[in-house]
């Protein structure tokens, strides 16, 4: 395949267009409040909306073992109301005017948001500045509330052959660190918590000094700055004593769990600890973009080799994929998982996925595997364009996850720099039996599968 | 208190003003398809899909049919074998996916505008539409992914729930055809079959082209004549068969080792197009759509905290598509849960909204009516289902007056028009493992 067009020439074409505010689609205007509160403004004039979201730099990597799921349940509970904006008034106003509310809590991050006309910026902005300091946490509530997220993790956890796996990969592999800890909490951790220990977590954690504001749409950067300022400008900053550090042991080999549970299908999950971007010195981060090079050349769209040779060329898998968090906070897994073809085992495709890892530390990845990843990561950033939400999104996680949000502006000149040398490098340094765990599901009470 | 006052006053002053959607460029192609075209001048991209009357009600006596048909397009085209379409795309970053929904299916297509590039996406888009090969081969290989496929969708009660309620709401109807096959049907297919199901509804005559992008209306003829020229040239294929009205309630209990009961309730209807829609739609946000705010929502998880998940929603179709009511709770706690849903639909059914609820109802969704069409993915979706049901061009522009229109006794009649809680489908799968 032949570049037909240069990197910048495409970037140019993203930028040359008629419309005054989008001439510079990915311009982001900030602003820190005297208390600390970082604003984030990106502008959109495409249509009369905003996203708003409020980033806590808190989440379930913060959280004390005994504790884990804290982060999520205040997060439901910042649903329950303060005194000003009693019961469920929150989501209420919101949806009176048309707009929609949510919020995620992630490893590192619990957010909020709305999507709204950009008339209504300013009842968001105020309920907000509300329940960052005045949430009432009552008792009877938070009895519901927890009845309500132990039905969410029987509904998304044990219940899901897949994730109930994947949860075992993260705690196997994390002995200390805290990424070992599930988001959603382990059952007998949500059971505990109190209205106390909420108290407590909130105070802590939701100051001015540890959130970001982003606002993305049809705004003026200065008017959004000047309603930050009116809203959450009189709230004090307080000092964040950050969670201990939880150095993860030397890992000293391969280990293996095998899950029995009831399922269908066998199914083998594969995770190596590697760095990230955020954990790399300046001049190492091009080992992070190899990495995330290494997984787009194994699973990045169809033409990607897992998909070709697992899938289509050996047919022994029914699926197959990898993936690897460059942009998350803490040093993390790179994932490969696969789901056998009928008449074929997990085991078989254990042998076949270290196969791939094995070429990879053994051979240069060829230039056009190189050019078809890097295709792609400009046209996605293109493509990414069209989604307020995303934009946000991206904006909210890279600030709060220390990485800054001129980050991602960075990738396509991150993956241009990649050379087949450094993902042969990174694969031979981190895709190392002294670095990997293994999941497999044996599906409980379901006869084997024919051969075909 | 005060400012939730002011802020729905403020609704209100805002509610009246109409408001219009995007503008839709409408003709038909030179070999006779439908064409709906929106220019966004502002990202360099295009989207398009290619939408068929070709889902999986179509399936005939091969469930799984129509979803194999659209899995093997891109495994085979003209000269080019599985990996050469892949690498033809990807190389110029462009994504391409087939989906298979009840009435019809979308094989779409998302890229850059630069020529080059787009070039060599569309050429090989039009090449995967018209000039499909269906390698025996590739026939066995994805057989096989949709056996592993049905056996992940038995891991999973949700979508045993939502098989068993389309079998007792749509019994002998193909609106029940399992998506992803049956054991049997599976084994079953052929390549003929499969050719034949391509012959008949991937016809030019019951396709329809939605396109959103930074093109001019020229380049949007060209390239919808291109696509629709690949096509086989043919008539639509026959209209579906209406499915026979089921009167009697039925609850339907299947066992499975988890933890939770997942359970749906339910029965046909409105079709797309039908005057009952609106008011349907609008009376079902304050019974179980509108997010936190329904009553469903609140007295089965916030007030009892029975469920993280509780619906309800109408899914109009080309025929009268199901109302259907959900949540998933512990099994000791399905009795329970069961007993309020079918307080609230009871209560619902009698008195409708309060006046609140329904002024509520309707700021939300006109206020919220420019977040519906606020890029390029949702208005391309918009075009794909106005163009297929047929509905007028301006049915945007006259969304949000609609809605204002709406009356109590509107939707009270809609509702018991539709419903009747006395002739319901329960099912309830799960909740049966061991503590």
């Amino acid at each position: 395949m032949i570049f037909r067009l240069s990197f910048f020439s495409l970037l140019l074409l993203a930028f040359a267009l008629p419309n005054a505010t989008l001439a510079e689609p990915s311009k982001v205007f900030t602003r820190t409040l005297d208390n600390g509160l970082k604003v984030l403004v990106q502008p959109d004039t495409r249509a009369p909306v905003a996203v708003q979201q409020l980033w806590y730099g808190v989440g379930a990597a913060h959280e004390p073992p005994g504790q884990t799921g804290i982060s999520h349940v205040l997060e439901h509970m910042m649903f329950r109301g303060t005194e000003r904006f009693p019961g469920e008034s929150f989501s209420h106003t919101i949806s009176s005017l048309g707009g929609r509310d949510n919020a995620f809590t992630g490893r590192d991050y619990t957010a909020y948001y709305q999507i709204l006309g950009r008339d209504q910026l300013a009842i968001a902005m105020e309920m907000e500045a509300d329940r960052m300091q005045n949430l009432l946490l009552a008792e009877a509530d938070l009895q519901k509330e927890l009845e309500v997220v132990k039905e969410e993790r029987r509904l998304r956890t044990e219940d899901r052959p897949e994730a109930s796996a994947f949860e075992q990969l993260q705690a196997t592999a994390f002995q200390n660190h805290p990424y070992g800890q599930p988001v959603i909490g382990w059952m007998s951790d949500i059971s505990q918590i109190d209205q106390k220990q909420l108290r407590d977590w909130h105070r802590r954690w939701y100051a001015p000094n540890n959130a970001n504001l982003v606002v993305v749409g049809d705004v003026d950067p200065e008017q959004i700055f000047e309603m930050a300022e009116e809203h959450f400008g009189a709230i004090p900053r307080h000092e964040i004593t950050p969670a201990p550090r939880r150095q993860e042991p030397v890992q000293k080999g391969t280990r293996n769990v095998s899950l029995h549970i009831p399922a269908q299908t066998e199914y083998l999950l594969i995770g190596y600890k590697t760095p990230v971007m955020a954990q790399l010195p300046k001049k190492q981060r091009w080992e992070a973009y190899a990495l995330s090079m290494l997984t787009s050349i194994l699973d990045g769209g169809n033409a990607s080799r897992l998909p070709k040779r697992l899938v289509r060329d050996r047919k022994i898998a029914a699926s197959a994929s990898a993936s690897y968090s460059l942009y998350s906070a803490l040093n993390s897994l790179l994932v490969l998982d696969a789901t056998p073809n009928p008449g074929h085992t997990a085991e078989e495709m254990e042998q076949a996925l270290l196969a791939e890892i094995a070429e990879l530390q053994a051979q240069p990845v060829s230039e056009t595997e190189l050019q078809r990843a890097r295709a792609q990561v400009i046209a996605h950033m293109i493509y990414a364009q069209d989604s307020l939400r995303h934009r946000a999104y991206m904006i909210g996680m890279l600030e709060t996850n220390g990485l800054g949000w001129e980050v991602e502006q960075q990738l396509v000149d991150g993956y241009q720099a990649v050379t087949a040398a450094q993902v042969q490098e990174v694969a031979q340094r981190y895709l190392t039996d002294y670095t990997r765990t293994t999941v497999t599901i044996h599906p409980l009470n379901v006869a084997k599968v024919p051969a075909p | 208190m005060i400012r939730i006052l002011a802020a729905s006053l403020l609704a209100f002053a805002i509610s009246a003003q109409a408001q219009t959607g995007p503008r839709i460029e409408h003709w038909r192609s030179n070999s006779g398809t439908p064409v709906f075209f929106i220019a966004a001048p502002q990202i360099p991209m295009l989207d398009i899909q290619v939408v068929l009357d070709a889902g999986n009600s179509r399936d005939g006596a091969l469930p799984g049919l129509s979803q194999i048909t659209h899995s093997l397009l891109n495994t085979g085209a003209g000269d080019l074998d599985a990996d050469a379409i892949a690498q033809q795309f990807e190389d110029v970053g462009a994504a391409y996916n087939a989906e298979v929904l009840l009435d019809r299916s979308k094989v779409s297509l998302r890229t850059l505008v630069d020529p080059e590039w787009r070039e060599q996406a569309l050429a090989t888009f039009t090449m995967v539409l018209g000039k499909p090969k269906f390698p025996e081969t590739q026939l066995e290989r994805r057989r096989q992914q949709m056996q592993v496929a049905l056996k992940k969708l038995e891991e999973n009660p949700g979508a045993i729930a939502k098989q068993a309620f389309y079998q007792a709401v749509y019994p002998g109807h193909s609106y029940s055809s399992p998506i992803v096959g049956t054991e049997d049907s599976l084994a079953a297919i052929t390549r003929d079959d499969i050719e034949g199901f391509y012959r008949t509804f991937f016809a030019s005559g019951g396709a329809i082209v939605a396109m959103v992008g930074a093109i001019g209306r020229t380049e949007a003829e060209a390239i919808a004549n291109r696509i629709t020229q690949a096509l086989p040239q043919g008539p639509a294929p026959n209209p579906l068969p209406p499915p026979s009205a089921v009167t009697e309630a039925k609850t339907v209990v299947i066992p499975h080792p988890s933890e939770q009961a997942h359970v749906l309730i339910g029965q046909q209807g409105v079709a797309r197009g039908e005057a009952f829609h609106f008011p349907l739609y609008l009376g079902n946000y304050t019974l179980g759509g509108g997010g936190f705010s329904s009553r469903l929502m609140q007295e089965i998880r916030n007030n009892r905290g029975l469920a993280y998940s509780v619906y309800s929603y109408f899914f109009p179709l080309r025929h009268r598509g199901p109302f259907r009511l959900g949540f998933q709770t512990q099994k000791s706690q399905v009795d329970q849960a069961l007993e309020a849903a079918y307080a609230e639909l009871r209560r619902f059914l009698a008195d409708g909204p309060t006046e609140k609820e329904l002024e509520h109802s309707q700021n939300s969704m006109v206020l919220g009516f420019p977040l519906r069409i606020a890029n390029n993915a949702s208005m391309i979706d918009y075009l794909s289902m106005i163009g297929y049901y047929r509905l007028p061009l301006d049915y945007l522009d006259t969304w949000t007056d609609r809605i204002s229109a709406i009356s109590h006794e509107q939707i009270v009649t809609a509702f018991q028009g539709r419903l009747d809680p006395d002739q319901m489908i329960t099912v309830i799968v799960g909740g049966q493992s061991q503590p």
